[in-house]
């Protein structure tokens, strides 16, 4: 009974969080690229725009649901409810840290680990495409026939570089079960070298990281690789016929798919929740040193203000990076609170090269697409595999 | 409890594969068999065939029902117009069918008369470890010579492919 009753407050709790992290994730990405571009981003409503979530979510919301006469019912609805559990599913075997132990209770931070965890992910992920396919076909619109076409053919070809540069570090781990491939990358090299399966290793994966991570944004549909909702030739693709919570259901999506996606680039490639130098050279100290030096930034500016409201909000929000910077601090939280802080650090900073390559490069040509998929990709893909399959065979 | 879920996945199979005969538009008939690849896969999985039921997911749902479906709406087929059907198809249909069913039957019956009820979790050797392990040691050879055919299709579709290009 304890076992349904903490299943049922993890997943509610999971649930709860992640869908909070994708909408500020589009809070985060419009302020990335505002200061790339040199403007301000969203700053109108709240504190440095930090409620423009909250009032896209009611605008979607009371926005009025338009059925266009010309669809195909049954599956203009069905195609956004499938893309968005799709995507929303996979977080259920993500492991985000070690266990946590409340009275007699102890259970781990992740809602189930299965012995397939990778392989859930992978059919999960083969499967959303059909929520775009359908969306985009069902419209009965040529634009969003196009999109949807392309996203189809895109995320057939690129999910095979994709699953064989999965193969490769799962061949040095030897198990399918994320949280173990993420404890089998504990310890260090030479006493300061993480064993990250990117870095360490018979044969450094390094490669398949890149290559993992070049198919995961065209998993995503991001730019480079955005071409099924290219504004500039497709309107906006297979989803130019969806208005209101429909659309929404396409944009949290996307952006949940890059959550998951970088995830498992985490616990594959990055070591999971494991520090990038050892507990010994005080790796658990640099959490409270980040937010206590965020947060004196944070008062300093509050003190010195650029606009008149900084002189309200800066210094509340320097008090709470102090204050998790205690929380970070706190001897007996260390252990539960670190490998959540690592992984959620390494899983932000990929967020981030995401948004950062948005606001970077231009999109691709179709046939430049493709080619680099079958003509560059799988190749690189396939003979990393072979090489790291033969050391490994030396090896062990 | 595994009577009632293999009730439930069963039905759902057995349901979707009536109507991917019974749908008149080919999306529709496409997507009712990728149910049917996901209640056979959910079957598997309760079985205790984890890795058997990943893959029926991947490569069946995931990617050959996706290119199914791309080549339908790339050829944008309409639904199909119901035509009356044969006198052979409806005087002999149903007679056709009792006997299959009978037939079918019939060869359980003989075959696994016998066997004793299937338990959840009653079977482990579904793992990846095992399914590799066996596909290596005892079915090395039919493994090899399915890649091989695979091989030889490939080689015919460019072929074919070439042919209409010239």
């Amino acid at each position: 009974m304890a076992f349904f009753i903490i299943t049922i407050i993890k997943a509610l709790l999971i649930v709860f969080v992640f869908i909070t992290v994708v909408a500020y994730l589009v809070w985060v990405e419009r302020k990335v690229i505002a200061h790339v571009q040199v403007r301000m981003g969203p700053s109108r409503v709240g504190p440095h725009g930090l409620l423009q979530p909250l009032a896209d979510l009611v605008k979607l919301i009371t926005k009025e649901g338009v059925l266009p006469p010309h669809v195909n019912t049954v599956f203009y609805l069905l195609a956004p409810l499938l893309a968005v559990f799709m995507s929303l599913i996979s977080i259920s075997v993500i492991p985000f840290g070690t266990q946590i132990t409340i009275g007699p209770y102890t259970t781990s931070m992740q809602l189930t680990d299965l012995n397939i965890g990778i392989l859930l992910i992978l059919a999960v992920s083969s499967l959303g495409v059909y929520g775009i396919a359908l969306g985009g076909w069902s419209s009965n619109n040529k634009y969003a026939l196009l999109g949807g076409l392309r996203s189809s053919a895109q995320m057939i070809s690129y999910e095979l570089p994709m699953s064989l540069a999965i193969v490769s570090p799962l061949l040095i781990v030897g198990t399918l079960s994320l949280r173990q491939i993420a404890n089998a990358q504990a310890g260090y090299n030479f006493g300061f070298l993480p064993k990250w399966t990117a870095i360490s290793g018979p044969f450094p994966q390094i490669f398949a990281f890149i290559i993992f991570m070049i198919a995961a944004f065209a998993e995503t549909n991001r730019i480079p690789f955005d071409l099924p909702e290219a504004e500039n030739e497709l309107v906006a693709g297979f989803h130019v016929e969806y208005s209101s919570m429909a659309f929404a259901a396409f944009s949290t999506a996307e952006y949940a798919n890059m959550i998951t996606v970088c995830c498992v680039a985490t616990l594959l490639f990055l070591g999971g929740w494991h520090p990038l130098w050892p507990a010994a050279y005080g790796s658990d100290f640099l959490a409270p040193l980040i937010f206590f030096v965020t947060g004196a930034v944070c008062v300093y500016h509050g003190i010195n203000p650029a606009r008149p409201f900084d002189r309200y909000t800066l210094p509340v929000f320097g008090l709470l990076f102090f204050g998790l910077a205690g929380l970070m601090s706190v001897p007996f939280l260390v252990p539960v609170l670190m490998p959540l802080f690592w992984f959620l650090a390494k899983v932000g900073f990929l967020l981030f090269v995401f948004i950062w390559i948005r606001a970077t490069l231009p999109r691709l040509r179709y046939d430049q697409l493709m080619g680099f998929a079958w003509k560059f990709l799988f190749p690189a893909a396939l003979l990393n595999l072979l090489i790291t399959g033969f050391l490994v065979a030396l090896t062990s | 409890m595994d009577l009632a879920f293999f009730i439930v996945f069963a039905t759902i199979a057995v349901i979707s594969a009536v109507n991917v005969v019974l749908q008149r538009h080919p999306i529709a008939s496409a997507l009712s068999l990728v149910g049917v690849m996901g209640a056979i896969a959910l079957l598997y999985l309760q079985l205790g065939a984890e890795f058997l039921a990943m893959a029926q997911i991947i490569v069946y749902a995931g990617a050959v029902m996706v290119l199914f479906i791309f080549v339908i709406m790339l050829l944008n087929a309409g639904a199909e117009v119901r035509r009356g059907r044969s006198w052979t198809a409806q005087l002999l249909g149903i007679p056709a069918l009792a006997v299959f069913t009978g037939l079918i039957c019939w060869y359980f019956q003989r075959g696994f008369g016998n066997a004793g009820e299937v338990k959840f979790g009653g079977f482990t050797g579904g793992s990846a470890q095992g399914v590799g392990y066996a596909l290596f040691t005892d079915y090395l050879l039919p493994f090899e010579v399915t890649s091989v055919l695979i091989l030889v299709a490939i080689v015919g579709a460019i072929v074919l492919a070439r042919k209409e290009m010239d």
